[in-house]
């Protein structure tokens, strides 16, 4: 599989710009930095961000799932919806807060609120962190999988800004389903991949003690989701890392956020949701072979070649 | 084993079948035509587990696969459609960039056409080889049958062993009539992560088909040897064009009544079934 010039194979996909690689060891140094304990979560954003909020809860089915907190509020004085993970800091919230991993209940109070959002014109603000969707009997029966699908469909369906942010850890489906918006930013120490690191040791290494090594594997680091064409900007964190100072974070990530929303609202409904699915459309990276019969075929639809 | 689907003539169990096979199956062993074969795998993240990616994908396409999803236009029956199978026996029928890239071009293919796509899925999930552009091929495929949604073509969603995590957490749940086949696990985590986060035992049934229909997470577990009589009548029913089938009674009568005359006798029994206890004051049960 070399993609030497002669082997007459064509790469397409997004444009993969060269970079500098990042060592195991600043890998891992990010992954630490993301699910560090004192990080911002969304309920601290939140008060720094909005001038108001009122959190709405309970999907209107079955309960209220706390791994996901959501509400409407002002921000620069103008409505918006926020959906955030929310991990919890001590042991208590933490259980309470089931680690900030969801069950079908709090994509569809994601859903519910999101609706909400698009019919009063509000923008929609999602603060992603969560190790992945909860794996459990109970979540899987009533419908983790399709709550989980319906939320990325919602997402796409909808004609309001949306902009999501990975506030901290960004790891599998259960991020994903937050995750499809109009702009889709980073925080610098933040990580977003298929699986968490212990996850892919698991399955990949067949050992669970290998996650630093699935972490230098998946490469996870905001630089290389941006060098991939997975998210729009990097927002820069404090000295040190978010951790060290919830104000100045937020302050740069409402920076961001703004310009962002700004842009966005000059852009009819529809349109933003056009290039909302062209967006997603162009994410990828794959070869085209020049086959004798086909070599006609082109890919109308993704990037030329870098 | 060919001809009988791959199913077990003594036992009924569902073996798994290829890709290619797949689609074989659905044009009754009739030709039809592979879309976009050239598409092949990259490795963007240049990924090494116990072995490298690169390594991984050429063994895979020694055994003649070419990738996790085979495209293809076919009829089943009389009914043309854009019909897409995953392969199992390609990296666990694993959603990478191509497996995402030919869905989306099956999608607008069928849209264009105006024909229903059906999807058969097997897969272990996202292809973890391909980092987080594996992720966001979860997110393509939806934008796919939202193509189709907008062009109000439908879309049939079948769910072979196994059909799990960001498969079915993306467009494997979005089909607008979804059938699974006999004892296929159908869930979103794998049996063995459940239990080691939860340190709960699961149920021997947990998460199969027949499981997950009782759910309400599927329409009906459908046997794959009557699949594409299923799959016919139900891009008939959906079809604009106008349909020269006489009313079912009207066919039944025609094949001689005995199953209409089941189904005409079938309800007025449970009726009096119902009176009778009424009658006796049990109330319905």
């Amino acid at each position: 599989m070399s993609t030497s010039a002669g082997d007459a194979m064509r790469r397409i996909g997004n444009a993969i710009t060269p970079h500098e690689p990042q060592s195991t060891d600043q890998i891992w140094e990010i992954v630490q930095l993301a699910r560090h304990q004192d990080r911002p979560y969304p309920l601290d954003y939140i008060p720094r961000l909005l001038s108001d909020f009122e959190e709405l809860r309970g999907d209107r089915l079955y309960r209220d799932d706390p791994a996901i907190v959501a509400g409407i509020g002002r921000y620069h004085d103008m409505p918006v919806v926020v959906i955030g993970q929310q991990k919890g800091r001590d042991t208590q919230e933490r259980t309470y807060r089931n680690f900030g991993m969801s069950g079908p209940e709090g994509y569809r109070k994601a859903m519910r609120v999101m609706a909400l959002a698009e019919k009063i014109g509000a923008p929609v603000i999602t603060l992603i962190d969560t190790p992945g969707a909860f794996p459990g009997a109970d979540a899987e029966q009533r419908g983790q999988g399709g709550a989980i699908a319906t939320s990325i469909r919602t997402m796409l369906r909808l004609s309001v800004p949306t902009v999501a942010i990975v506030v901290g850890e960004g790891s599998s489906g259960g991020a994903i389903a937050l995750g499809v918006a109009d702009r889709v930013m980073m925080l610098q120490n933040s990580t977003y991949s298929v699986i968490s690191p212990e996850g892919g040791s698991a399955i990949l290494w067949r050992d669970a003690a290998k996650s630093q090594l699935a972490a230098a594997a998946f490469q996870p680091t905001a630089a290389n989701c941006y060098r991939w064409g997975v998210v729009d900007s990097v927002i820069p964190e404090p000295d040190g890392g978010a951790h060290r100072d919830h104000d100045a974070a937020a302050e740069l990530l409402d920076r961001y956020l703004l310009r962002a929303l700004t842009e966005l609202r000059e852009i009819p409904g529809s349109e933003r949701r056009r290039q909302r699915h062209v967006r997603f459309r162009r994410i990828g990276s794959y070869r085209e072979l020049a086959l004798a019969d086909t070599s006609a075929v082109v890919s109308g639809q993704t990037k030329g070649p870098p | 084993m060919r001809r009988n689907f791959r199913v077990c003539t003594s036992c009924g169990h569902h073996f798994k079948v290829s890709g290619k096979e797949r689609l074989d199956q659905l044009a009754n062993f009739e030709s039809w035509n592979e879309l976009w074969p050239e598409l092949r795998a990259a490795d963007p993240l240049q990924f090494t587990d116990l072995e490298p990616y690169t390594k991984r994908v050429e063994k895979a396409e020694a055994k003649g696969l070419t990738e996790a999803l085979v495209a293809g236009d076919l009829s089943v029956g009389r009914q043309p459609c854009v019909a897409a199978a995953m392969d199992f026996g390609f990296l666990g029928g694993s959603m990478g960039s191509v497996v995402g890239e030919k869905l989306l071009r099956a999608c607008d293919r069928a849209a264009e056409r105006r024909v229903p796509l059906i999807v058969i899925s097997a897969s272990g999930g996202a292809r973890m080889q391909e980092g987080v552009l594996a992720l966001m091929q979860m997110s393509k495929t939806v934008v796919g049958f939202e193509a189709l949604h907008e062009a109000a073509v439908p879309v049939i969603s079948v769910l072979a062993h196994p059909t799990t995590g960001g498969v079915w957490a993306s467009f494997a749940a979005l089909g607008d009539v979804t059938y699974a086949e006999p004892g296929a696990l159908v869930s979103f985590s794998g049996p063995r992560v459940i239990e080691q986060t939860t340190r709960e035992k699961l149920a021997p049934d947990f998460g199969l088909a027949e499981t997950q229909l009782r759910n309400g997470q599927v329409d009906d577990v459908v046997d794959r040897r009557e699949l594409n009589e299923r799959l016919e009548r139900v891009m008939r029913i959906l079809s604009r064009e106008s349909s020269p089938e006489p009313p079912l009674a009207m066919q039944w009568a025609q094949q001689g009544a005995s199953r209409a005359q089941r189904a005409a006798r079938a309800v007025p029994r449970m009726s009096r079934r119902i009176r009778e206890r009424l009658r006796r004051g049990e109330g319905p049960q």
